[in-house]
This record gives C-alpha cells, sequence and structure tokens, in this order.
C-alpha cells in the first residue's frame, strides 16, 4: 500500500445525503435494499432502546445511561459488518451495537442497572464486556486479534471508542501494536464532537482522527457516521481488508451525541442549543426513512411492523427492569478467582454468617 | 488453604537435578512451559534476541520461534493489554515487565482489567496471564530500577502475587504461576538472579504456600524475595550468639498462607517481618497484623517489622543505608523481651 493511500478523504463518504439522497462515490457503492431494511429496523429498535433507557433512568430503574441516541447508525452499522465469529469490544455507550449483536437488552443493562459489572454471555454472543476506562479495550481487541491470528483463525476484532478516548495512552498503543502486528482488527471511533463537555478541538489538532491512520502505518477513513449506508459500505471493507489479511485500519465517523453524555450530566453548560438542533436535520433514522421511501423499499406497513418490534423490546425493558434481580451477596466474592484462597474464604463465611443473621431477623420481624 | 513446608514431588516425572542460577532456572520453566502447553506465549521488551535485559529468556525464540517468544513495542500497557486480549481468547500469556517501575504504565490494564474480568465476566473469562516483574533493590541500579512495588498489587482483590528467593521455587513457583487459571504478578528479586541452588524440575509448588527456609526455636524471622537471604544471614549470626533463629519464606503474598506462618510463630512466641519496601502500609504491616491477629497470646514481645524507610529508594551509592541489614535484623530480634532483659 502506497502511503498515500493510507490517508482519509478530506470529507467524510457519504452514500445517503442528509435530504435522503443518494450519493454516488466511485469507491464504495451503496448497499443493498434488503440490507439497508434490515439497518432501518436496526435503527428504530436502538433509537427506542436508547429513548426507552433513558425513561427507565428518570423512573429510577437504571443507575445511569450513556445514550447513543444520535448514533444509531454506528451502532446497527458495527454489528451488521461482523460475521458470526467475530467479535466486538464495545465501551459504556455502545449498548446498542451490543444489543444489535443479540443480547438481550435486559442483559446488556445489568451493567447501568446496577445488578452486576456485566450481565450476558461474553462467548456466546462473541462481545466482550462494555469497558468503562477508555481506550483500554482497544489493546483487548488488538491481543484477541493476535491470538486468532496465532490459531490460525480469520477472526476478525471491531473495536468501538469515542474521540476522547483517542487521547488516551492505549489508543496509541493498541493502534501502534496493532500495525506492527498486522492483526486482523478495525478501529471504529465515533466522535461524536464530545468528550463529557470537552469538544474535540481540545483533544486533538489533527486534521482528522482518521489521519492519525498514517502515522501508524495503516489506512484511515472518515465516514458519516449518520450515514448507515456509509458506516455499512466503509466498515465493512476494512472488516473484509482484516480477514484477507490486510491488516488494521482506522475508521472515524462524524457523528454527534444529542443527548447529555449522561443523565447526570447538564449540556446546557457547554454547548448552545442551536449546535444541537442542527444536527436534527441530519438524523440518521429519518434520512434513511426518507431514502427507503422514496425507492419504494419502505412501506406503512413494514413501518408498523418495525415499531411494532421496537415498542416489543422497550416493553421487554420495562418488564425485566420493573423487577428486582434476586441478588446473591455471596456473588461478591463467588468469581473473584477460580482458585480459592483461605483469606477469601475467611471473609466469605464472615458474610454468610450476616447474610444468616439477617434472615433470621427478617423471620423474627414476621 | 495449603501448608506446604516441602512441596510435593511429582511421581510420573523423571527426577533431574541440577545446579543453576535462579535466573537459568527461570530460562528453564519458561522453555518447559512453551514445550508442555502450546497456549504459552512469552513477550515483552528485549526478551527475543537479546534474550532479555537479565537474559532470563535467553535462547527462547531461537529454538521456539517467532510465535512463542516475541519483542512487542515499547509501551507497558500495550504489553499488558495485549496479553489480557489474548487471554481472553484462549492463550496464556507470559510477559517481561523489564524493572519494577516501569511497569507503572501497564497499572490501569493491572487493575482495571487483569484483576477485575474474571469477577466482571462471572468466571465466564478468566486471565490466566502471567506478568514477571523483576523487583528490589542491592545491585547498584540508578532511580527506577530497584523499587518494591509489591504492595501495590498485593493490595489489588483479584491478582495472585508470588516472589521466589531460591532457584528452586524460581522455577516451581513460574511453572505454577503459568498453569494457573488466574492472574499472577510474579515479582524477581533482581538481586537473585545470579545465586544458585539445586533445582529439581520434578517438584511442583503450590501457590499460597509459605515455606520454612530454616529451622528455629527462638524467634520467627517472616521475609520474601531477597530478604530471605538477609534473614537466613541473620539467623546464621544470632545462631553464633546461641540464638535459634527460624526462617519462614512468605514466598506467596497474597493469597497469604495463614496457617504455616501461624504455626510457626506460635512455636518461637516471637517474630520479626523483613522487606525492603517502605514499612508504611506496606505487605509487611499486613503480615504483621494477621500475626498480631493470630498469634497474640503466643506473643513474647511486640511483632517487629524492619523495612525500607519510608523514602524514594536510595541512589546507588546510599542504598546500603536503605536497605534492611544483618545488624537492623539482629537489633529487632534484641528488642524481644528476652528474659535476660527482665
Amino acid at each position: 500500500m502506497q502511503h498515500t493511500d493510507m490517508l482519509p478523504r478530506d470529507t467524510a463518504v457519504q452514500l445517503i445525503d442528509h435530504n435522503g439522497a443518494p450519493v454516488a462515490d466511485e469507491q464504495y457503492a451503496l448497499p443493498e435494499a434488503d440490507v439497508l431494511l434490515r439497518a432501518y429496523r436496526g435503527l428504530v429498535e436502538g433509537r427506542r432502546i436508547n429513548d426507552k433507557a433513558g425513561a427507565l433512568v428518570r423512573q429510577g430503574r437504571l443507575a445511569v445511561y450513556p445514550s447513543s441516541h444520535g448514533q444509531e447508525a454506528c451502532q446497527v452499522g458495527a454489528s451488521m459488518v461482523l460475521g458470526d465469529a467475530d467479535w466486538l469490544f464495545p465501551t459504556y455507550r455502545d449498548s446498542v451495537a451490543v444489543i444489535a449483536r443479540g443480547v438481550e437488552p435486559a442483559d446488556a443493562l445489568v451493567l447501568l442497572k446496577g445488578d452486576w459489572h456485566s450481565g450476558y454471555d461474553v462467548r456466546a454472543h462473541r462481545v466482550a464486556p462494555q469497558t468503562t476506562p477508555l481506550a483500554t479495550q482497544l489493546l483487548h481487541a488488538v491481543g484477541f486479534a493476535q491470538a486468532a491470528k496465532h490459531r490460525g483463525k480469520d477472526t476478525v476484532v471491531l473495536a468501538l471508542c469515542g474521540d476522547g478516548a483517542t487521547s488516551e495512552g492505549d489508543f496509541h498503543e493498541a493502534m501502534n501494536f496493532a500495525a506492527v502486528f498486522h492483526v486482523p482488527v478495525v478501529f471504529f471511533v465515533q466522535n461524536n464532537e464530545f468528550a463529557i463537555s470537552v469538544p474535540l478541538s481540545r483533544q486533538t489538532a489533527a486534521p482528522s482522527l482518521a489521519h492519525k491512520a498514517i502515522g501508524y502505518g495503516m489506512p484511515g477513513q472518515r465516514v458519516d457516521g449518520n450515514d448507515v449506508a456509509a458506516v455499512l459500505a466503509v466498515l465493512g471493507e476494512a472488516v473484509s481488508r482484516a480477514r484477507a489479511g490486510g491488516g488494521p485500519s482506522l475508521i472515524e465517523a462524524h457523528t454527534y451525541r444529542m443527548q447529555a453524555h449522561t443523565n447526570a450530566d447538564d449540556d446546557t453548560r457547554y454547548r448552545e442549543r442551536a449546535e444541537v438542533q442542527e444536527w436534527v436535520a441530519r438524523d440518521p433514522l429519518q434520512r434513511l426513512r426518507t431514502h427507503l421511501t422514496a425507492t419504494g423499499a419502505l412501506d406503512a406497513e413494514a413501518e408498523e411492523r418495525f415499531a411494532a418490534g421496537a415498542e416489543e423490546i422497550a416493553a421487554a425493558m420495562r418488564a425485566a427492569l420493573n423487577t428486582d434481580a434476586d441478588l446473591d451477596p455471596e456473588d461478591l466474592f463467588r468469581f473473584v478467582t477460580e482458585t480459592r484462597s483461605s483469606q477469601l474464604e475467611e471473609q466469605w463465611q464472615l458474610l454468610r454468617d450476616e447474610i444468616e443473621r439477617s434472615q433470621l431477623e427478617t423471620e423474627g420481624h414476621r | 488453604m495449603t501448608i506446604a513446608h516441602d512441596d510435593m514431588r511429582t511421581e510420573t516425572a523423571e527426577r533431574q537435578v541440577t545446579t543453576m542460577s535462579m535466573a537459568a532456572a527461570l530460562n528453564r520453566a519458561l522453555a518447559d512451559a512453551i514445550e508442555s502447553d502450546q497456549d504459552v506465549v512469552v513477550f515483552g521488551e528485549d526478551v527475543g534476541a537479546l534474550g532479555g535485559v537479565f537474559r532470563i529468556t535467553d535462547g527462547l525464540t531461537a529454538r521456539y520461534g517467532e510465535d512463542r517468544c516475541f519483542d512487542t513495542p515499547l509501551a507497558e500497557s500495550g504489553i499488558v493489554g495485549t496479553a489480557v486480549g489474548m487471554a481472553m481468547n484462549g492463550l496464556r500469556p507470559v510477559v517481561e515487565m523489564q524493572f519494577d517501575a516501569f511497569a507503572l504504565p501497564a497499572f490501569e490494564q493491572v487493575v482495571s482489567h487483569v484483576a477485575k474480568l474474571g469477577n466482571r465476566t462471572r468466571g465466564g473469562m478468566r486471565m490466566p496471564l502471567v506478568i514477571r516483574i523483576p523487583f528490589g533493590g542491592g545491585i547498584g541500579g540508578v532511580e527506577h530500577h530497584c523499587d518494591s512495588s509489591e504492595a501495590y498489587y498485593a493490595h489489588t482483590p483479584g491478582l495472585t502475587v508470588v516472589s521466589p528467593s531460591t532457584p528452586q521455587d524460581a522455577y516451581s513457583l513460574l511453572r505454577a504461576a503459568i498453569a494457573s487459571p488466574d492472574p499472577v504478578i510474579f515479582l524477581e528479586p533482581k538481586k537473585l538472579y545470579w545465586s544458585k541452588g539445586e533445582v529439581d524440575t520434578s517438584i511442583t509448588a503450590e501457590i499460597g504456600s509459605a515455606r520454612i527456609a530454616r529451622e528455629g526455636t527462638d524467634v520467627t524471622l517472616l521475609a520474601y524475595g531477597a530478604s530471605v537471604s538477609l534473614a537466613l544471614e541473620a539467623a546464621e549470626v544470632a545462631a553464633a550468639e546461641g540464638r535459634s533463629v527460624q526462617v519462614v519464606d512468605v514466598r506467596s503474598l497474597s493469597p497469604f498462607d495463614d496457617a504455616t506462618v501461624t504455626a510457626a510463630v506460635k512455636s518461637t512466641g516471637r517474630a520479626v517481618v523483613i522487606a525492603e519496601a517502605p514499612g508504611y502500609a506496606s505487605v509487611a504491616s499486613e503480615i504483621q497484623a494477621r500475626v498480631f491477629e493470630r498469634c497474640f497470646e503466643f506473643l513474647e514481645a511486640p511483632v517487629r517489622r524492619v523495612t525500607g524507610f519510608d523514602v524514594p529508594y536510595a541512589p546507588p551509592k546510599l542504598e546500603h543505608w536503605y536497605l534492611p541489614d544483618v545488624d537492623r535484623v539482629l537489633d529487632a530480634i534484641d528488642t524481644l523481651h528476652w528474659d535476660e532483659d527482665v
């Protein structure tokens, strides 16, 4: 690869514009209608999940929810480009991507509900636990891919992070290791313009985040993160290249965090409403709906069906989160290590005694 | 937990006893692990062609290939972070940190992921990886090359922390660490790298067990790593002065072998904990507290500590003022309320 081929374009790849009109591109083809229809369904469900989770926070059923409202095209695209045996390494803001990979919403939200630190079977879904410390999971993704390569498997690993994470040392180390060892990883940065309150201009002086790729010796590309067609095309190509032995790449999606960092954040302190309003017009759902309706791929019946499916998911979330899980305090000890130490056994016994006493007290009050 | 004064010898394995340095024993353990388990991979900085700055990985790349032992970019968080990913995907990584203080860039990976992933995933993803760290001073190393960082790791739930003090334990404990389903911080006392001893590769050690390094009846010295050799030296001098000194090599800092240590201290009624690290909020203070809690009625005197001062590690020309030595150990023993004091 010529080094200039590693540079991203000056503007983000876009295949469907803000108004829903297709954009001709000499390199990337518009995905087939059935693929876009599937993506649209994912967007409808993703949006509903985001909004339902927000409501559940307000009702006190979730401790916190970092929403990907506005970023659903990235979330759904990230899930759709992966094969069954591929792995996704998500962050705390990527619950919709995790759910799109097949994890039950209630299981995906266990961390944010506060029942445990992760609530799904990572191996069954090929989804690593959602990671909270920024950029640390990128190195796990690289190591995971190194191991796959070591064992001769053609697994591709897709690692997610945000724009803020690109300032972390682990981002740099992950890019560098991935390129040096030429492993099948795709780094997908959802640049949503804010790391809590700090804008992208305080994270980097680079022309774009995708420009960082050439510094590591891997290709970088920029994509309109609110255009799921472009996300599918660009990410899909990166995944194929990785699978074919072409090594890692860095894809930057330009998108926008439509809501505050979490419910605990107040975004009126650091950004203008007008700026947020501007992004409403670039909404990933609306644009794809317009496009698919215009091409005739989406009719009222399908719209209804998708909406009903999303409602079902929302209802299941509500039902699951309105039920208090039967938490076992002994779980605090159960999984710390595989090997049991006398030290922990002693403390575990103390907890068992406390549990027993509290049960006796409860019975005594009856 | 296990009480292991004398470790288990595997009956089936052919007994092979060789005299070698601790460095050679570690090298042999790595080679044997690579040969016996195809999932074992060794990597770090300068571990390939050079064989590591302490030559612990000498010849491994040449013998087993780049797939099994390889150099990485110079980035410790990257080394440990990728090891986490490999362990997630079925490998058993054994990584080398070049010096104790240079392991600090990896600290977040160690604390936030290595130690917690097994718990986070409810056992769904175990972390069978080993992080080897040369630790401690006494080698005339300049700043950042002689730290004792064991307390940081021992304080972190989920991590197993061990340190050998003999070539035999270097071999057996490293094999046990690599075979463990849990992550192990393997602290190698660099001062003892070139000390020699017999190594029987058929002996397996159990993690979590202390070892009686010297029998004695008057006082128990509790030590680990390079301090074990200091304790043995002090015991020898004390013996000449008529005191019978027992030495326990703690060797497993976490989990801790309360049974062996408690039994030892109860048998003598007196104890001194020896460690190079600054004493404040240290592994030595934890050992001291545990002994007090468990042996109080058996103690003739307060448990004492001989540790490094609570100052940054000394420059080479001053380190002999910093490090615990025989005199400090003997002085501490002298304060233990002997009958002749009364």
